[in-house]
Formats: structure tokens, sequence, C-alpha cells
């Protein structure tokens, strides 16, 4: 059993899974050097205002603080930001939402910390608070950010077809307004991280964070320093879903550590700081205007989306990219006309999450698309398989699918599953009181960076000097199960038991840039470099057990559990002799892969100088039987199927690992999760009052594989980490219209809603 | 103040101050950073540690509570070289996904299955409600408690 190669296709237990259930795995938060020091952020505490003075001179003079530092004291621009720089580490001059950090204490202790930052007094001039889009949007709103020159940070179009003129010449038009909810991310380890800058001038980071090579320009484009002489760590993060990808602590830990030469600085925000100062997914409103004939055929959309990046840009205009991209959902729409606005308000910054501008535009067009078949007396799965995108049809960005597509047979699932078969009869076997309804919903979420930015990896695989393999992880594990998975790609090329691999966490200095961990491109990318690297081992271990065994050709060695073995004389090299015999730089291979960008020339989504468009789609379909209490309004979800086509599987375990998450974290979109602000002020600083789903809140989630085979990817697979996070939100809409009779435009779905909807229709039973 | 306490079967002796939480002695003091800290006011379940075979919040507990306690933290419960059966059946049902809900959530099992060793899947349902988990959408750990080796 144990010499069984570590492979793929079984559903195999994850390697860092029992030293995580053991409670030894190290994550950045676990991390407490001798003498270290915390640093932590005074935050503002106004949504918007002019900076007049901050007064530290009683935090200062208390006794077991080493440093409070101001704008004044940041070497370099002071500015961070993926695209749009935007984002000051310490805030000089101006205060854009309540997280804004206008000081920086770094203490003996977390006590002394504490204190520090409540003697710190700020002084600054409120100005007018933007706190939602119409009001960033008004003719004389004040601007957040004057050298932008305006409160839109993007308005972009996409278009195809004519859609107004196919509009006015379709059969049925409907007209809705959408809103989602800015929705956080509420990974269990908030963020984190320790800094320290050594004698040799190198300034070393640990932190739990989805995009350690990015950090390191981040990081020296604020402070001002050079990228190489910033060492970045990332161990196994405790969640991330997005909300890790980009900067939070780094360069505020940054900037202590080059105040304090040779301290360990550690900062760790807290529950409600991480609500405060994290990002959130952006709140949405959508437009829509939907044309088709009587029998059922798309035949155009005319959409508006608008999407409130709070006080920073992150990366709010490539997430309304995505959304505009899937705007028309998963079907064959000839006609679309996309227009979006990206807003700036005084809101928490909004930045990158789990279904990417995709998870709002879902609620938009599925529930369009339950109005259509209500409208036209069709069944709402029938109306679906009819339009839904096939390979070979062009995507409503115009895009020719030339890569996998499983949609229709995702749909094929859903529709034969007794879950669906028996709708109606459960839905008749409802308690007193008590409404059914069954929902479906139709997803998809493009992989990776798009074009423009180029998605690659570079693996890195090394044999040890006592025969071991170990991988050079690129990119971090925030808990998808990637490094695993990188094992078992090893395993499965070189034939390895799980013994005999290892894979480090992503280090700037040991391993290769290879990306973020994001865009459901982690395992796609970084496994087609590391099967190239894998390939190159073999060729090379091959050709030195030749040398080794005195064999002239090199045809005929095949790689086994420990040992090259050459199959026509049955003579076997162990690994152990191999590792030791070879200098380490014959022990390495290293290859490279860059995922491939479609090569339509689309005459559109100009505005968007990266990400725009995407080639290589994960699909599904969900169902939902949820219940409604008639007194209550409260809503139960009492079960959930979800058809996911993400290519072949590599391991089930995993895969099914990733829907069920996904799964959950958009049943709390849909019915919990809203983060609360008034007046731009959170209201939900906690998790009592801002509630995630526990235990009982969900069902036993079914996750069906649909496995089509992606020819680019690596063993057939696509990245299915996002897509799983788009169904949940339009499904229960659609259960609960089935149930209710009156259609969701709004999340997250409260009893109160609930409530509201029972007694504008009148609740007869 | 001086406190005694027996965790994970070794007899200590501390001096903490007098507003020093469980939490921080653990992970700090004691180098127990198994034990993990996801919200500090007692709503996630990722500190629990097992004060007299019973489930309690380490961040909602000062360390001088400890005092005359017996502790089981998630290190006592098993290692990687020799797991409890809670901890081999997270790994292999799959139920740990980034691992940080995972101590805390063995832990809440292990206080049920000291009292109900056979509990209905609904029970452990109930059980865990206090512990967050935000990867897995709970079904994995339900099935790792459910169906773990019995001694």
């Amino acid at each position: 059993m144990s010499h069984e190669p570590y492979d793929i296709g079984p559903a195999r237990p994850r390697l860092d899974a029992l030293a995580k259930a053991c409670g030894t795995e190290l994550f950045s938060a676990d991390s407490y050097p001798p003498g270290l020091l915390w640093a932590g952020a005074r935050r503002c505490g106004v949504p918007h205002g002019i900076l007049r003075g901050v007064d530290a001179a009683e935090a200062r003079a208390l006794p077991g603080v080493h440093a409070v530092l101001t704008r004044e004291d940041v070497p370099g621009s002071n500015r961070q930001g993926i695209v749009h720089k935007d984002m000051p580490v310490l805030c000089g001059t101006r205060v854009r939402h309540c997280g804004d950090p206008v000081a920086l204490v770094v203490a003996e202790s977390r006590d002394v910390l504490r204190k520090a930052l409540a003697l710190i007094h700020v002084d600054i001039e409120p100005r007018q608070t933007l706190a939602d889009m119409d009001a960033a949007l008004a003719p004389d709103a004040p601007l957040i950010h004057e050298p932008h020159g305006s409160n839109i940070l993007l308005a972009a179009e996409i278009h195809k077809g004519n859609a107004e003129e196919a509009l006015a010449q379709c059969d049925v038009v409907l007209e809705e307004t959408y809103f989602t909810p800015a929705q956080a991310h509420a990974f269990l380890e908030t963020e984190n991280g320790l800094a320290r800058l050594d004698e040799d001038g190198i300034l070393h980071l640990t932190v739990s964070t989805q995009a350690p090579f990015r950090d390191r320009f981040e990081i020296g484009h604020a402070l001002g320093i050079e990228p190489w002489k910033i060492r970045v760590h990332s161990p196994f993060l405790g969640g991330g879903f997005g909300g890790k990808d980009g900067a939070t602590v780094q360069c505020l830990l940054g900037l202590a550590a080059l105040r304090l030469p040779g301290r360990t600085i550690k900062m760790w925000w807290d529950r409600e700081e991480s609500f405060l100062a994290g990002y959130k997914r952006h709140a949405a409103r959508m437009h829509y205007r939907l044309g088709a004939m009587n029998d059922g055929t798309l035949r155009s959309l005319v959409c508006h989306l608008w999407y409130d990046t709070g006080a920073y840009a992150h990366l709010g205009g490539e997430i309304m990219e995505l959304g505009m991209e899937h705007a028309a959902g998963p079907y064959r729409v000839n006609h679309m006309d996309c227009r979006g606005l990206c807003v700036y308000t005084n809101n928490p910054v909004a930045g990158a999450f789990r279904g990417f501008g995709v998870a709002q535009a879902s609620l938009a067009f599925e529930g369009m698309m339950d109005r259509l078949a209500d409208r036209l007396g069709r069944d709402r799965l029938d109306l679906r398989r009819q339009n839904a995108l096939r390979r070979g049809d062009r995507n409503c960005a115009g895009v020719t699918l030339t890569s996998s597509v499983g949609l229709d047979e995702c749909l094929r699932r859903v529709q034969g599953h007794e879950l669906w078969t028996t709708r109606h009869a459960w839905k008749k076997d409802a308690p007193p009181f008590t409404r059914r309804g069954v929902g479906v919903a139709a997803v998809f979420n493009g992989m990776g960076y798009g074009r423009g930015l180029a998605d690659n990896a570079i693996a890195k695989i090394e044999l040890t000097p006592d025969g071991r393999f170990v991988i050079y992880s690129g990119v971090p594990d925030m808990g998808q199960g990637n490094a695993s998975t990188f094992a078992q790609i090893a395993g499965e090329m070189l034939c390895q038991d799980a013994g005999r691999l290892e894979v480090i966490q992503p280090d700037t200095e040991r391993s290769h840039p290879s990306g973020s961990a994001s865009a459901g491109r982690t395992t796609y990318t970084f496994g087609q470099a590391l099967i190239k690297a894998c390939e190159m081992m073999t060729t090379k271990l091959v050709r030195r057990a030749a040398l080794a065994l005195m064999i002239d050709e090199p045809g005929g060695f095949t790689l086994v559990p420990g040992a090259v073995r050459h199959l026509p004389t049955g003579k076997e090299l162990p690994l152990t002799v191999m590792g030791a015999m070879l200098p380490r730089d014959d022990r390495v291979c290293v290859a490279e892969y860059l995922m491939p960008v479609s090569r339509d020339v689309l005459d559109t989504g100009k505005d968007f100088p990266l990400g725009f468009p995407h080639l290589i789609f994960p699909f599904a379909a969900h169902l939902v039987r949820v219940e409604v209490d008639e007194l209550t309004g409260l809503v139960r979800v009492c079960d959930y199927l979800a058809a996911t086509d993400g290519g072949r599987v590599l391991n089930p375990q995993n895969f099914h690992q990733q829907i069920e998450g996904a799964v959950a974290q958009g049943l709390g979109f849909a019915l919990m999760e809203g983060f609360g602000t008034e007046n731009a002020r959170i209201t939900t600083p906690d998790l009592s009052t801002y509630l995630i789903p526990t235990s009982l809140d969900l069902p036993d989630t079914q996750s069906v594989a649909v496995e089509t085979l992606e020819h680019s990817g690596p063993f057939g697979m696509k990245g299915v980490g996002e897509v799983g996070m788009n169904g949940p939100l339009p499904a229960v809409a659609s259960a609960l219209s089935d149930a209710l009779g009156a259609h969701i435009t709004r999340a997250p779905v409260t009893p109160a809603m609930i409530l509201e909807l029972l007694a504008s229709r009148g609740a007869q039973a | 103040m001086i406190i005694r306490f027996c965790i994970n079967g070794r007899d200590t002796e501390l001096d903490v101050r007098g507003d020093e939480r469980a939490v921080d002695t653990l992970r700090e003091r004691l180098g127990l950073t198994g034990t993990k800290e996801g919200c500090g006011t007692g709503e996630c379940g990722a500190c629990a540690i097992l004060v007299n075979g019973r489930a309690r919040l380490s961040c909602l507990t000062l360390a001088a509570q400890l005092d005359g306690q017996d502790l089981t933290t998630i290190e006592g419960l098993g290692s990687p070289k020799t797991p409890h059966a809670l901890q081999r059946s997270f790994a292999e049902h799959g139920a740990v996904q980034c691992g940080f809900c995972t101590p805390g959530m063995v832990v809440a099992a292990a206080d049920l299955l000291a009292r109900d060793p056979h509990p209905e899947r609904e029970t452990i349902r109930e059980a865990l409600s206090g512990n967050l988990c935000r990867c897995t959408g709970y079904t994995r750990i339900l099935d790792a408690v459910h169906k773990v080796e019995k001694p």
C-alpha cells in the first residue's frame, strides 16, 4: 500500500490533511519568534474627509512603544494597488473609508499596542459621504480620487451584433433590475504576517497571501525598495477566496520592519479589523432587458451593470469586466449591448472574491431566464437546455468556444435526477404553513487571467540526495488543495508514492514566479508546467541511469516507486543512489507553461487593458429545493445538487470539496450574508452580526462531475474553484419564485423580505 | 499569579497575568499553536480545547481559570505519527481544506463522542454548529465524525 503511486484519478486524501487535523501545520499566524514586536494600524473611523493631523505624542511616550509611524515616515510612493496604484499605505491628506489607516504603531506586546492605538488622536474634517453609487455619480459629488478626475473607476462596453435593433424584433421583451450585496470572505484565519529586515538588507516576510510574487513588487513600489531585496514566503493559508489577493498587511509590516531593523514584527488583524479594512465582494446593481422569440430562442440582451468598488480600485475594473463578459449567461445570444460602470464610493474596499464579478451577474441572467420561462409557459430547465452554449458556438462576448463545453450535459444530469423528477410530488407534500419550491440555475465562469496578462507558471522539481522528489510550488494553497494536487501530478508522471513526494509552499527565494492563486487557474497553469518539468526529470533520470548501469541506449527504462528500472535486463537503480550520485544542478528540472488565449479578433471590449476575453470556461447546473415557513419567513434549504463540468477530475475528493464549499458560500450569499453599512460605516463588525452558514444551515450537497475533456488542460482538467459560487443565489431565487410565485431581485433574501412578499401576494396556503 | 494544570498529560505550572486569555497562553507561551483563533469573541469555535473532557472556547477563558484543570488540546489528541481516530477520519474523508477550523472541529467532535459514542448524523450536526467552517460546506466533516473508527 505504501508503495502505491500517488497518482491521478482516485479519490486520495490530501497530503496536507493529517498535519492540519493534528494542529501541527504552521500557518503564518502560528509563528511567534522570540523577541517579536506587534504592529497595528490606527484606522480613521471616518468614511470621507480631509486629514488635518495625527497627534501621536501620547502614544509615542507610552512605555513599550517602539515606533509610531505616519505618512511622512513612508519612504516610497506610499501607493498600493494591483492595477491602479490608488491606495495609500498610510493616509496623509485624505481618508476615503472608515478602515483607512492613518498611523502604524509597533509595540512590545498586544496590550501596549491596543493602548497606544487608542492614544492616537486624529483630526479629520469630514467631507460629504458617498455611501452608494448614486451619491458618487451625482454631478456635484466630491471626487474621491481627485487625480482620477471622476468617481467612475471604469466605464466599459461589450457589444455583439446590434442589440437594440434585435430587441425591437423580439416576440417577448422582459425588463428587470437586480441587486446583490457586498459579501465578506470571512476566512477563518484573518489577515496576518511577519516581517524582518536582516543585516544583509533583505526584507523577509511571511504572509497569509495569495500572491507572494506580486507582493514583492507592491511592497517595493510603495516603500521605495528594490523588489529583489524582498523575500516573501506564503505558508498554507487559513482560507483566502480572493480576499488575500492584494495588499493587506504586507506594506504596513514592511514599513515597520524597515524602521526597526533586526526585529521581527507581527501583525494580525482581529475579526473586526478584517471586516473593516479587508476586501469585499462588489455590491452590484444590474438592469436587464432581454428579448426572445416565442419558440424560446434568446435573441438580444441590453444591460447595464454597476459595481461599487468602494474607496479603492483593487481589481474593480477587471472584476466588472468578468461580470460583463458573462452578462448573457451560458447561452447563445446573438446580440448584446452591455455597459458597465465601476464606481468609487466611501464604502469598504471591494476586491477579488470567488465568482469574481460573475456571482453578481448570475442572479440577473438566470432571473431573466426564469421570467422568460414563466412568460412563455415553458419548463425552466428545458428553456435553458434549448439555449445552452455548445462547443463551436460564440458566447455573448463573441468568443468562439473552442474548448470543452459540458453545460448541456450538466443540465441533463439535473433533469434526470430524482430531486428534479419528483419535484411536483415533493412540493405537494409541503407541511401546513409551509411552501416548497424547486429551482435551477445554469452558470459558468471564465478561467485564468484572460488576454492581456500572461497567465504563466514556472514549476521546479528536485530529486533530493535521499531519493525523494520535492516540488517547489509557485502558487499558494489557501485551502483548495492545489499543493497536494501538485504532488499527485508528480506522483502520476514519475510513478512515485506519497512518501517520496513533498511540496514546498511558495517562497520567492526558492520557487519561481507563477502568478496568484486565483481565477481557477492554479492547478491548470502550474499543473501543465509541472507535467513538463516531470517529463524533463524522467528523461534526465533515464539517461543518467543508462550511464550508471552501462546500458548504451536509453530505451526500455521506466520509473517505478523508488527506482529507475531497465525492463530488458531487469536492472534497477534506486532513486536514493541516483540522488546521492548527481550534483544538485543535475537533480533539478524547471519548466513553464503559458495558458492559451482566444484568437478571435473582437471589435469590442477595448476599454479593458487586460483580462478580456477569456477562452476556457467551467460550467455548472445547480438544483435546489427549499421550504419557506409562511409564519416566520424562514427559508430552509432542503436539498442541493450541483453538476459541474470541470473537465477531467484529477482527484474526486478535492473536486467535490471545491464544489461543496463554493455552494456553502453561495448559499450564504443567497440567504444570509449582506455585508452591512449605514452611511458607509460598517454595521456587521463580527460573526454574530455577519452570519455565515453553520452546519445547521446547509443540506448535504450532492456534487456530480461531468467529465468533459479539456484538451489544453493537465490530464484534461479545467479549474472549478470559482464556478460553484455562481449557482446558489440564482438557484435559490428560482426556487423561491417557484414557491412564492414572485420573482426575487435582491439578495440576500431575508425572512423579512419573504414575509413582505407573502403579504403583498396574499398568504393563501 | 501562579496556576497549575495538567495539559496533554503533563503537569504544568505557569505565572500568568490576571487578564491573560487562555488562547494566548497556549499559543504564545506553550507553543501549542494547533489551537486557532478565528474571531476572539466566541463565535467561530476555532479555539476550542477540552477542559476536563468538555469542549471550551479558549478565547473566552482566562488563563487563571485553567488552574487545577485537566486540559487537552488538539496536539494532545494525537500527532501525524500517532493520530487520534477522529484526526485520521477527518483526513481520510476529505473533511480538511484550509484546515484552520479543523482543530476546533476535531475537539468539539471528541467531546461529542465521549458523551455519545454512536451519534446520529443530526446529533453531530447540532454538536458542531458552534464551529464555523468557511471551506467545506460541512458534509465531509459530518461524514468524518459519523464514520470514525470506533475503538
